[in-house]
């Protein structure tokens, strides 16, 4: 019975003279999402509000589920509307909207009406009370409550009026592509795919790399990696993911340092590489799915020592997470059955029994002077057999 | 250069298999279950792959029922005869190396109310007879054994087994699993006390989503699957006319070569087996003592423990390589526990995760062997070399 939405975004309104750019960069994420849902929509900006009408047939589960994917949308109203055809109409309209929508009617309700066409030509007060009145009288198990009702059923008179009583939780946060774009360190784990969630929620555009290190990874561990950028994509649209082949700089740690060190060297030659791919695309900083002590490279001496080596912001949105809390996040958004798949990742292969927990970063550099005579050149291929997957 | 050597998994469909279904997809597509001149076309496919399965199992087409593939035959046999014949006795017997399509049916039986015994095997993964006439009971209905192990190639007394089975109670039934035993060895269920004997398409290089269960005639056995009445309302639903025909050719082309095939076989086993000695601390697993060559077991598997190296590390640098082959076996590799028929003839927790099985079909040939050792010579002592400390 649904035919149109009214879509409440909150932190937008705030943001004083931006605020159009806001509300612009919420439509058109509003318009990408909506174009993977049967049905055609319309969608308008007016006086501070925006509306989804659908033109003709739609499919009422999958667009709702579209627009609780995008970033900005606190919540979600779903509306009928007609046109103005007379009060009598109108009342017939709302007696008929909530008999549809409230099969069980021992509720408390309220008639809130916005009256935006300023010649219509009962006042809002008239209306509330007029048409509580009609309902009362059609619907006697209905009661009145006018502070804290169960059912508060909106009525906007604009040009048509608009009825409205629901609203479906969006995901909040700001429409992405608002405030810059980032690269995510994306492993096959459960915490990366909730980073790069948080991240985009603010508004920002994700880009990921993943270290892949064949024959040590497998296909399959590729693969589920691109699984988890698609899943995420659905929240940031779409990501371009960079595949970097480790396997070399790997061996070659393995081989010259210490391997209690081991871990914490590869990490740190994982965010130089990032780093270079996020400068070069010009993201504005690193994420990570670090929580602090979580494993021995995520202690608060470990971090030190990987994030010594980028001049960028590393932003670390897990990081006073604890496990329980970041598989509840990832069962939400619907990235955890996919990352608990059994693949391994290239961050375990080698581990050390007994890893460093408390590196200290003089020896960690002396350590990586090992590696001088073929790490640069290890780099750069790596960097230039980067393969680029758009994932969408 | 591409090396397929994981033909225990699933074979290639051979082009005149392909050719057949495609003709029958396309162009004499009918439902045998129809009156017209179409669906009378398709039974006669029916009946050829009918006849010609039970021709080479020496067996009535009667006997013969099409399922979608080894792990329904299995289902069925098991589930089928365990309640038909729940009135005799709820005791059924069979071994702790079958396929999970045998083991979790057995274990789903339990939860119904049956009691199942589980053989040990031996070293090279025998179950002993001694063992199999102490487990049998006045109660016992069943007996499910599987013909060839699919991870390590060990090949049970199916014979000695029916007979024993037969002496002691005419009355229990004996299914045997011959998914990967079919082709490789000569069964024939009516000389062998075997009453049920599951089959399935796509080891033999015909397709997948079919399978045979041979079921004898004095066998009182229970649908799993309701329906229109399709093959004596014993399974029901519309025949796979293109796979039960793809998969009758892909048994008629085995059998025109078969002798000089498993010959073939053998001496490809053996060939590869002397050459991967050759590399350091390897180890092979489930062969006869005192039968390096690999006699007692099956022609077409080699499992091999290489100490030092990931199952799945030495799997992909091999893919690497074009040459695929499997870890443990392709229904267990995706999950991470180790293999329950390497623990079941004792091979140790660090070799457990350190076995790849090779499988051949009669198509391998001795170049795709001499290159196949030739990167593992390369690969493996650089994957040894490179190790978690």
């Amino acid at each position: 019975m649904f035919t149109a939405f009214l879509i409440k975004y909150a932190e937008i309104a705030i943001k004083g003279k931006n605020r159009h750019l806001f509300e612009d960069a919420l439509i058109h994420q509003i318009k990408f999402a909506l174009k993977k849902c049967e049905g055609k929509f319309l969608i308008t900006k007016t006086q501070g509000r925006i509306y989804v009408e659908a033109q003709g047939e739609f499919d009422y589960e999958d667009t709702i589920g579209q627009l609780q994917h995008v970033f900005g949308i606190v919540g979600i109203c779903p509306m009928i509307y007609v046109e103005d055809e007379g009060f009598d109409r109108l009342c017939e309209t709302i007696v008929r909207y909530v008999g549809d929508v409230y099969p069980d009617r021992h509720k408390t309700f309220k008639v809130h009406c916005r009256r935006a066409r300023k010649n219509y030509p009962k006042e809002s007060m008239e209306v509330n009370a007029d048409l509580g009145e009609v309902l009362l009288n059609a619907y006697p198990e209905l009661s009145v409550d006018v502070h804290e009702p169960e059912i508060l059923l909106n009525v906007e008179i604009r040009e048509k009026i608009y009825i409205y009583s629901e609203v479906i939780p969006g995901p909040g946060g700001m429409p992405v592509g608002t405030g810059g774009k980032a690269m995510l360190l994306l492993s096959g784990g459960i915490d990366s795919p909730v980073a790069g969630y948080m991240i985009a929620k603010r508004g920002v555009k994700i880009d990921a790399v993943y270290f892949h290190a064949p024959p040590y990874t497998s296909e399959r561990a590729k693969q589920k990696v691109e699984d988890l950028a698609r899943l995420i994509s659905k929240y940031t649209g779409p990501i371009y993911l960079h595949v970097i082949n480790f396997t070399d700089i790997q061996l070659y740690i393995h081989e010259k340092c210490p391997h209690e060190e081991l871990t914490i060297i590869m990490r740190r030659y994982m965010m130089r590489i990032a780093e270079h791919i996020a400068d070069e695309t010009e993201c504005l900083g690193l994420v990570t799915g670090e929580s602090i002590g979580q494993v021995a490279s995520q202690t608060m001496g470990s971090l030190i020592a990987t994030n010594e080596v980028c001049h960028l912001p590393v932003y670390r949105p897990l990081i006073g997470f604890d496990k329980e809390e970041i598989v509840t996040s990832a069962k939400r958004i619907g990235t955890f059955e996919t990352s608990i798949l059994p693949y391994e990742d290239c961050c375990t292969i080698f581990v050390a029994k007994h890893p460093v927990t408390k590196p200290n970063v003089n020896i960690i550099r002396r350590h990586e002077k090992n590696l001088d005579e073929k790490i640069e050149e290890m780099v750069k291929t790596a960097l230039e057999t980067d393969e680029l997957i758009v994932v969408q | 250069m591409e090396v397929y050597l994981d033909n225990s998994a699933t074979t290639r469909v051979l082009p005149e298999v392909a050719e057949l279904m495609t003709k029958i997809m396309c162009e004499d597509y009918g439902n045998p279950s129809s009156l017209h001149m179409k669906g009378v076309q398709a039974e006669n496919y029916l009946r050829y792959a009918k006849e010609t399965m039970a021709k080479l199992l020496k067996v009535n087409e009667k006997e013969i029922i099409f399922t979608s593939g080894g792990t329904e035959s299995d289902n069925m046999a098991l589930t089928g005869c365990a309640f038909a014949g729940s009135r005799r006795g709820k005791h059924i017997i069979t071994t702790q190396i079958e396929h999970p399509a045998v083991l979790k049916t057995c274990a789903y039986l339990e939860s119904e109310g049956f009691h199942v015994t589980y053989l040990p095997v031996n070293a090279w993964g025998q179950i002993s007879l001694d063992d199999l006439r102490r487990a049998m009971t006045p109660e016992t209905i069943l007996v499910s054994i599987m013909y060839i192990n699919n991870e390590i190639g060990s090949i049970q007394p199916i014979e000695l087994a029916g007979a024993m089975i037969k002496q002691i109670n005419p009355y229990t039934l004996f299914h045997v699993d011959a998914v990967q035993g079919f082709g490789k060895a000569r069964i024939y269920p009516k000389r062998m006390g075997i009453d049920l004997l599951s089959v399935s398409g796509h080891k033999i290089h015909g397709p997948k989503g079919i399978g045979v269960l041979y079921i004898g005639e004095k066998v009182k056995i229970r649908p799993i699957i309701y329906g229109g009445g399709q093959q004596m309302n014993l399974r029901s639903g519309t025949d796979n006319v293109p796979g039960a025909a793809g998969m009758a050719k892909a048994a008629e082309l085995l059998y025109h070569h078969y002798d000089s095939d498993i010959i073939n076989l053998y001496q490809h086993k053996k060939y590869f087996m002397e050459n991967v000695r050759r590399i350091e601390d390897v180890r092979i697993n489930g062969l006869v003592p005192g039968k390096p060559d690999g006699e007692g077991t099956a022609p077409h598997i080699v499992s091999v423990s290489v100490p030092g190296v990931r199952s799945e590390v030495l799997l992909h640098a091999l893919e690497d390589s074009g040459i695929y082959v499997s870890a443990g076996s392709a229904c267990a590799a995706r999950k991470p526990q180790p293999s329950a028929t390497l623990k079941a003839i004792g091979v140790e927790k660090p070799l457990l995760e350190s076995t790849i099985r090779f499988s051949f079909s009669v198509y391998t040939t001795k170049e795709e062997l001499d290159y196949t050792l030739r990167e593992m010579y390369d690969k493996i002592p650089m994957l040894r070399k490179y190790q978690r400390r």
